[in-house]
């Protein structure tokens, strides 16, 4: 696992040397370098991001409220929240079972699975949204032909949208886990098992408890991706008004209709279920290091 | 889920070169089976697919594909605004994360959550929010919709989190005494940073980079409200696949799509490399 | 027997863990695994335990055979060295782990826990969590938990390597004690000589893979089998081709039919006792001679003075083996 890239939150922690304790003499270069820390975060992110709730509001609860009765707005959101909630128990199972594998035991091609694993966070929507459609094509794709002989759809229909959701969210379980499942070490199963517990208790028992902060960061982490996904999902879903669209597509198509406020509205909620996510990942995570277990 | 005390009471009689090699058991075997099943089916098939597609009009073909001006243009721009926000993360992000390790001020907590917020945000709804502030409605009369400068600023919103947090746990590890050493030894402050931090965070630094660059080049969500689009201006590489599958390009999209994999590749093949000369440092 | 290995072997890669281990363990005892660090004895330890899987062998607890028998079938009872505490259960629930495992009714599992934390004395930290005890508590935790499932045989894998040496010398007592109570066979692994020769009724030292020596602790101090057994168990020196413990050395002032003449070099006093270097005649190195202060005040020697070595007739031995001729003072450890 390359575990160099951004995990959110994981470094919201106290430095353990403390290092910061004291101004010293060079109080101005850093109160400078704090400054330009600030402002360069405030404009490119919370400004911008204050506005869209500025924004949603700034014609009263009306147009809001008008927004989450409008059926087609709640059957976006139906349909994301169908699609995040695959999204997450596909990758939850898949992410336990591999990280297992990678941590507990050595195989040929390890390496390689681990590189693979990453692969998801670095192709573009777009690519993996072609991707499912070159598979899945019902003409000539090697899935699609036989899924269409069996009178199954995956293009324009919702299990599109949540294989696409499930490949662009699949890494985060996993690069959560990992590093818990290997700090935790084997003691705590090897005790179990000569306690008397068979695998599946040791499993359900000692080491999902062991890694349950891990495996929560890691869900929190895959649900907000899975909402907020755009681009793979609107090339396989066809962009469907009512049926195939997604909350964010919905936002997109609300933008260029000129109906803006709607637009906001969605955006402010999609906003605010991401932040939540941040924070209780911040919280939960600092939390955890406080009482020095993980 | 079959656990190691398991592996080691199933096979007594283990030979000695599968034992260097593999430990898996019956039942972690079928485990990783399936795993490289489910794998195969959702990541690597349709990745196989998109090179397989592109590779079907042959190199003439995606020849004439990629030196289509629009397209050309496209990858042309993609990766030049992608580089001049690596460079731009490469220096502020190692700055947000000094901050964050070294300096302490009311408001720090938020910053650190502010600093995620671009990698939970939808990326459509970051478009969004950087037309409030940067389109043609700004309070501050900054209007870069439709305009290169657009483009920029959607990447530099997308990769923000990637060099700080590449470098954040790496500079907690170094001891702040050895800053003050440099300094007690005489150094300056800029002395300081390039022969003492720079050196120890290089690695930390790179691979931010290259996941930020990585990133960059792949965005779609952020640029389709604020960039507009435009055809050899605006218009970036993951707009211009986008709009061959809606033309039923297929094969011409998966040649462009080839491109993007293969800096994903080359991104991911970089990033295991730094992380083994990361390790050895320990 | 309890135990019974029979040529057990274990490799990792090229490395030789184990090789042909013999060895039957009577039922009721306390058995030290003792040797250096690497030496095997962890390994089979974990072998028996059902932890690790031999290459080739047997192993058979209580007349049964357990060779290919998961752990959790083998009613072993194992206490790691880092405690391998289940750190989201309280103490009382890690104890209760086993019993719960085994669908026991609540009421006897709470007697059961009750009176095992009262053995281990934390029956007022039933309702912590492991990283609210010290390590010493842990440890102890660790006992109870697996005691609890009432093991055939309780092994012990370097239990007291991770505690401070005063918290160590305390449990190793503690242990002798509660062994004396509960009288379950056990099997603990150690690189310290003093901890073995301390508790255990029987001593089985292990290096490199292969049983040096089975015996009590006085069978194995008084007539080790071999040199390494020897430089394991303390301080040596070498005199006249034997490795002897530097005390054993019995020193005169004047000539000594049969005694060897030599010269001293140096006189190093350490606390209780002084520690004489004597360059002999018939050896390259000088040996290392220690006696009591009293003695040496009443022999009234010093650097450069003659002296003569004699060896007492009962004083342990072994031949001297040519790549360890010397007399610098090994200590084993």
């Amino acid at each position: 696992m390359v575990d160099l890239a951004p995990t959110p939150a994981r470094a919201a922690r106290p430095s353990p040397q403390g290092g910061h304790r004291r101004q010293g003499r060079h109080g101005i270069g850093r109160i400078a370098l704090r400054a330009g820390v600030i402002a360069y975060v405030g404009l490119l992110v919370a400004w911008p991001v204050a506005l869209v709730f500025w924004n949603t509001f700034a014609d009263g609860l009306a147009p809001v409220v008008e927004t989450f009765t409008d059926p087609l707005v709640l059957a976006s959101l139906r349909l994301t929240a169908i699609a995040a909630a695959w999204s997450v128990a596909l990758n939850v199972v898949f992410g336990v079972a591999v990280s297992l594998l990678i941590v507990r035991y050595e195989f040929p091609g390890k390496r390689l699975l681990n590189a693979i694993l990453d692969l998801p966070l670095s192709v573009s929507p777009v690519v993996v949204g072609l991707s499912i459609v070159l598979v899945y094509e019902t003409t000539r794709g090697v899935f699609g032909v036989p899924l269409a002989a069996a009178g199954i759809q995956v293009l324009f229909s919702t299990p599109g949208i949540i294989l696409a959701t499930t490949f662009v969210a699949m890494p985060l379980v996993i690069r959560e886990i990992v590093p818990v499942l290997t700090e935790v070490g084997t003691d705590q199963e090897q005790a179990a098992r000569s306690l008397g517990a068979s695998a599946p208790q040791t499993f359900w028992r000692i080491t999902i408890p062991a890694i349950r902060w891990g495996l929560t960061y890691g869900v929190v982490l895959c649900l907000a991706r899975s909402i907020g996904e755009f681009g793979a999902v609107k090339i396989v879903s066809g962009n469907l008004i009512g049926q195939t669209q997604t909350a964010t597509l919905m936002v997109e198509q609300m933008y260029f209709d000129f109906d803006q406020e709607q637009a906001f509205a969605i955006a402010a909620l999609l906003a605010t279920v991401s932040i939540i996510a941040i924070v209780v990942v911040s919280v939960l995570r600092s939390r955890a290091e406080r009482k020095g277990t993980s | 889920m079959t656990t190691l005390a398991d592996s080691a009471a199933r096979t007594p009689l283990r030979g000695r070169r599968a034992a260097a090699r593999s430990t898996l058991t019956r039942g972690t075997g079928v485990t990783l089976g399936l795993s490289v099943l489910w794998l195969s089916v959702l990541v690597l098939v349709p990745l196989g697919a998109v090179v397989a597609a592109a590779a079907s009009g042959g190199v003439a073909g995606a020849w004439s594909v990629l030196t289509n001006p629009q397209t050309l243009a496209a990858i042309t721009l993609t990766v030049g605004q992608a580089a001049l926000v690596t460079v731009l993360n490469v220096v502020v992000g190692t700055a947000i994360a000094w901050v964050l390790v070294r300096d302490r001020f009311v408001g720090k907590r938020a910053i650190e959550v502010i600093i995620d917020v671009p990698f939970a945000l939808p990326t459509i709804v970051a478009g969004l929010v950087l037309l409030g502030l940067y389109g043609p409605r700004s309070p501050v009369g900054v209007d870069v919709a439709n305009t290169r400068a657009a483009v920029f600023l959607a990447f530099a919103f997308v990769t923000l989190p990637f060099v700080v947090r590449a470098v954040q746990p790496v500079l907690e590890q170094l001891d702040p005494d050895v800053e003050r050493a440099a300094r007690s030894l005489g150094a300056s402050g800029v002395q300081t940073w390039a022969r003492v931090l720079l050196p120890a965070l290089a690695p930390a630094i790179a691979a931010g980079a290259a996941m930020s660059f990585a990133r960059a080049v792949s965005e779609y969500g952020a640029l389709v409200l604020i960039s507009g689009n435009l055809a050899l201006r605006t218009e970036v590489t993951s707009v211009r696949i986008l709009t061959y599958i809606e033309n039923g390009q297929l094969s011409e999209a998966a040649v462009v799509a080839t491109v993007l994999l293969a800096i994903a590749l080359v991104v991911l093949v970089a990033l295991d490399l730094l992380q083994r000369r990361v390790a050895r440092r320990g | 027997m309890s135990i019974d290995i029979q040529g057990v072997g274990k490799r990792f890669g090229s490395f030789v863990a184990l090789d042909d281990v013999n060895l039957s363990l009577p039922t009721g005892q306390l058995t030290a695994l003792l040797g250096p660090s690497g030496g095997g004895k962890s390994t089979l330890l974990r072998i028996i335990a059902g932890l690790e899987s031999a290459d080739e062998g047997r192993v058979r607890i209580e007349g049964k055979d357990a060779t290919g028998l998961p752990a959790q079938k083998r009613g072993v009872g194992f206490v790691f060295q880092h405690y391998a505490a289940f750190t989201h259960m309280s103490v009382a629930k890690n104890v209760a782990f086993g019993l719960e495992i085994r669908h026991r009714p609540k009421e006897e599992v709470r007697e059961r826990v009750d009176e095992l934390l009262r053995l281990v004395h934390l029956e007022q930290f039933a309702h912590r969590l492991p990283s609210q005890l010290s390590g010493g508590q842990r440890q102890r935790m660790a006992l109870a938990r697996a005691l609890a499932v009432e093991p055939t045989v309780l092994l012990l894998d370097e239990p007291f390597g991770a505690l401070d040496a005063q918290v160590r010398k305390e449990l190793r007592q503690w242990l002798r004690r509660l062994h004396d109570e509960v009288h379950v066979t056990t099997v603990f692994v150690t690189h310290d000589q003093e901890e073995a020769l301390e508790v255990a009724d029987q001593i089985v030292v292990i290096n490199e893979g292969r049983v040096e020596q089975i015996g009590t602790p006085d069978e194995l101090y008084d007539a080790p089998a071999n040199d390494f057994v020897m430089r394991f168990l303390g301080p040596t020196t070498t005199l006249a081709g034997l490795v002897v413990r530097p005390h054993d050395i019995g020193v005169v002032a004047l000539p000594v039919n049969g005694a060897i003449a030599g010269t001293v070099r140096g006189v190093h006093r350490v606390g209780f006792e002084v520690r004489l270097t004597v360059q002999t005649s018939e050896a390259r190195e000088p040996a290392v001679v220690t006696l009591p202060r009293s003695r040496w005040v009443e022999l009234g020697v010093d650097v450069g003075d003659p002296v003569w070595l004699r060896l007492p007739a009962d004083a342990a031995r072994t031949p001297a083996d040519a790549a360890h001729v010397g007399g610098v003072v090994g200590v084993a450890h």
